[in-house]
């Protein structure tokens, strides 16, 4: 018989261990998966992983979905450490769209070096003022975060589509539900030529270095911790729960806000009724395969962006159904949370009688 | 028992430990906390189960492999916490626990009643458990205990939750079930009562079985040294400083507050004040509002008027625990791991829990863990708390070291007004001396110390004043040396009008 015993602290190996043994088992099972679909299970493998970032430009664009994720999954893992579960980033991500573009448009034509700014102010203004509303609502009448926000998601979708199929429709669109292509002004530079790497991905890297330190070394983030470890003792300390709703929810719109303006400012050029491939929701997963950790979500960043490109490149070359990119996700996801029972419990071999009380 | 060893990961909690229980004695298991007490107990009681050694039960080796085996055989137990439903009536919590149908069987209500006759357990089996005192409670487990005739009952701290009239109770009770020939293995660490109860006792010391004795035969300083394994001294107490006249520190007048759960207890026109360089002592059976007040005195919760606190002449009562902390008011909650102390967070930083404001530990937002550090070691080697240095993991601390470190951890903020919540609770004799005789220091350096406890031993050592909470309701307080512990029991029982005029004893 096989027996779970708690252990007495949590294993420090088995919880930077879990992730790593979560890709591998998706990597297994997505090989089972082909053969089972009848394709050749390293060729698509192959086609999934590898292919995608052989060459620079594949590197790039590596980069391009590593940057929303890993600025929002920041963001996340700020108020998931304090207990504040905000599952709406999508929809904070497609109101800072709408208001960051919305700038872009209400200054079509208009150049100059303060425009780009003035879109990202408004982008995580639009995120953080989306958050606000679960955030308000949680601290005035104790709303469950989880529900307002994820609701607000599908509200702040509705919008972006009337907007782009009504009053910002471009008027020389041929009746598509878009907006008019930003200017130049209004569209964030690439780094290098032939790629679309952008400017958005150094952001994303100085938003990971400030949460880190934010995290480690500022009372803010010690009282996020406090409050989402023991809130008793948040209480003791004179901690406010509230601050802390305020505080990652206002962060983590705000990053989600700028991650919506760089897309349809940087990668897209414009306002489409789908500006986001889930980025939102994925950013979930990887705040968590990254352990809430700044540097381990920069990394489950790449590897969630590999995911996604992945999954373009397996269709394009083998003709492989584009799900295939959500069944990775989703079995990541599973097998993480899974075996993260190995970090808290020790597998017991052996039989034993059963302890009952 | 014979060579009974239990391993758990990390320690051993018995280690070939043997045990002889004679029919009829009231055998007393004394060690201090972590010793191994429980462990031994579960295993008797086949809650957990012994890596070796053998049980032999009437001469014959028997293997107890669950509680229900346990009570076939004889073995019953009342445990230190109650598992009774509330919502249901004595006899319906009788027979839910002996499966056997519901309270209303007249033959089952029949025997009840013969039972708390028998041993004068007062008891009615219509009544509903919500109503019940702590006492009555705790008749409801000794009488369900009984009605399976056992041979053993193991008590696990049964006065822990009494008051003295009640604990007085109790023993007579555990002498008639003695003179019925029944073995009663006794498991408390308050010396007194094993003086005076027990015939025989076992002494515990690090999962080994390191002496037994006779405890009448013993002083409570005897037997404390054999716990604890070294001569023991009761706390040092310095002499009360009479300030009878001076300012009151803190004054609370008609503070109402309502409990925070509907099981809690509001308060009711709570009035108390508290002087420079005395302690305050706060007595009373748990339940009786005293989260609530401790709640409302450390800021927790915040008093529907300013003026019901007040502070150095200052209306604070609708000041919040920072701001209190701040002008040098801090607090010892009861629960350690989880109120005191962030268990999952190494000792500096629950060091910067309390102390980062007073101890200047944040300068704009950004933490000085160097300074973090030093202050948290300085509370470690002060207080001598035995730990793997300041980045031990707050749960990784016996009750007692934690409540050393928490203790000195307020202390050492240099404050004015300090509240402490059942400051010596499930810690062992030697720190418990140590922390008493930290508390009167502080009040003797010209603080203010309020502590609010269950024992009235520990209220006696270290209070000069001493009042009651009963019912949400505080009497008025009396000085220490001028009263009983039997007149104070009488207050925990509710005997007392509000406001009540101070009688002299």
């Amino acid at each position: 018989m096989i027996a779970l015993e708690r252990r007495l602290e949590v294993s420090r190996f088995w919880l930077y261990a879990t992730p790593v043994l979560a890709v591998g088992l998706t990597i297994l099972s997505g090989a089972v998966m082909f053969a089972a679909l009848g394709f050749d299970p390293l060729e698509a493998l192959h086609a999934y992983f590898i292919l995608p970032i052989s060459d620079l430009y594949g590197l790039s664009e590596l980069t391009v979905k590593a940057t929303p994720l890993a600025m929002i999954a920041v963001g996340l893992a700020l108020g998931f450490r304090g207990n504040v579960w905000n599952i709406g980033a999508e929809g904070q991500l497609i109101l800072g769209a709408i208001t960051g573009g919305g700038v872009a448009l209400a200054f079509y034509g208009v150049e100059g070096p303060w425009l780009l700014p003035l879109m990202l102010l408004g982008g995580m203004v639009g995120g953080a003022f989306w958050a606000a509303i679960p955030a308000f609502l949680k601290v005035r009448f104790n709303a469950n975060e989880i529900l307002v926000s994820l609701m607000l998601t599908y509200v702040a979708g509705l919008l972006l589509v009337y907007l782009v199929t009504g009053p910002w429709k471009d008027p020389m669109g041929f009746g598509f539900p878009q907006s008019r292509l930003f200017h130049d002004s209004a569209t964030l530079p690439t780094l290098f030529e032939n790629s679309r790497m952008h400017i958005g991905f150094p952001i994303a890297l100085f938003a990971v270095v400030v949460s880190w330190f934010v995290v480690s070394r500022t009372l803010i983030g010690f009282q996020i911790k406090v409050v989402g470890l023991t809130p008793p003792a948040a209480g003791y300390a004179g901690f406010s729960s509230s601050k802390v709703v305020w505080v990652t929810l206002l962060t983590t719109g705000a990053l989600a806000g700028l991650a919506g303006v760089i897309e349809v400012s940087g990668p897209i050029g414009q306002l489409t009724p789908s500006i986001s491939p889930g980025y939102g929701f994925t950013a979930i997963i990887v705040a968590f395969l990254g352990r809430l950790h700044p540097v381990g979500i920069l990394l489950a960043a790449l590897l969630m962006a590999l995911s996604y490109i992945g999954g373009e490149t397996a269709q394009i070359v083998m003709r492989l159904p584009l799900a295939v990119t959500g069944v990775f996700q989703g079995m990541l996801l599973f097998f993480l949370l899974a075996s993260d029972v190995l970090a808290h419990y020790r597998i017991r071999f052996g039989s034993r009688r059963s302890e009952e009380g | 028992m014979r060579d009974v060893t239990k391993r758990f990961p990390g320690c051993v909690a018995n280690d070939h430990v043997s045990l002889d229980l004679e029919r009829g004695e009231i055998h007393a298991l004394l060690g201090e906390n972590g010793a191994g007490k429980s462990t031994l107990v579960k295993i008797l009681y086949g809650v957990q189960h012994a890596d070796s050694g053998r049980i032999l039960w009437e001469g014959e080796e028997v293997e107890i492999a669950n509680p229900a085996a346990a009570r076939t055989l004889g073995i019953g137990m009342v445990f230190q916490h109650f598992s009774l439903f509330e919502t249901l009536s004595v006899a319906d919590n009788v027979a839910l626990a002996l499966s056997r149908g519901t309270g209303r069987d007249p033959a089952l209500v029949a025997e009840i009643k013969r039972l708390s006759n028998e041993y004068g357990l007062a008891l009615d089996p219509d009544r509903i458990v919500y109503e019940l005192s702590v006492g009555e409670r705790q008749r409801v487990e000794i009488v369900r205990c009984l009605m399976q005739d056992p041979k053993l009952i193991i008590m696990d701290e049964p006065t822990s939750v009494l008051t003295p009239a009640e604990v007085d109770k109790l023993f007579d009770v555990l002498r008639r079930l003695k003179a019925d020939g029944r073995t009663v293995l006794y498991i408390s660490h308050k010396l007194q009562e094993i003086r005076d109860l027990c015939d025989r006792a076992t002494i515990l010391r690090g999962g080994k079985v390191v002496d037994s004795c006779d405890p009448s035969q013993e002083t409570p300083n005897s037997l404390a040294a054999m716990m604890i394994g070294r001569s023991f001294d009761g706390p040092k107490i310095g002499k009360p400083v009479h300030t009878e006249d001076g300012d009151a520190l803190l004054t609370v007048e008609g503070l109402s507050m309502e409990a925070a759960s509907p099981f809690g207890t509001s308060l009711k026109n709570i009035c108390l004040s508290v002087r420079p360089g005395e302690v305050l002592g706060i007595a009373g059976v748990a339940g009786n509002g005293q989260n609530t007040l401790l709640a409302a005195l450390s800021g927790e919760r915040i008093a529907q008027r300013d003026d019901w606190v007040r502070f150095e002449g200052k209306s604070i009562g609708r000041v919040g625990a920072r701001g209190r902390r701040d002008m040098g008011i801090v607090f010892v909650p009861e629960e350690r791991l989880g109120h005191g102390a962030v268990p999952d967070l190494a000792l500096e930083e629950n060091a910067l829990l309390s102390g980062w404001g007073r101890w200047k530990l944040v300068r704009r937002g950004l933490i000085s863990f160097s300074k973090t550090r030093e202050k948290a070691e300085q509370v470690i080697s002060a207080f001598g708390v035995v730990s793997a240095g300041s980045g031990a993991a707050a749960r990784s601390l016996s009750g007692g070291n934690l409540q050393k470190f928490i203790i000195g951890r307020e202390i050492m903020q240099d404050p004015k007004l300090l509240i402490a919540a059942q400051p010596t609770w499930g810690v062992d004799a030697g720190s418990a001396a140590a922390i008493q005789t930290a508390l009167v220091d502080l009040a003797r350096s010209g603080a203010g110390v309020i502590v609010v406890s269950q024992d009235l031993d520990e209220l006696f050592t270290i209070s000069d004043r001493v009042a009651v909470i009963f019912d949400g309701h505080l009497s008025e307080s009396r000085p220490t040396h001028a009263t009983s512990a039997e007149d104070v029991g009488l207050l925990m029982g509710g005997l007392f009008e509000t406001p009540t005029e101070a009688t002299p004893a």
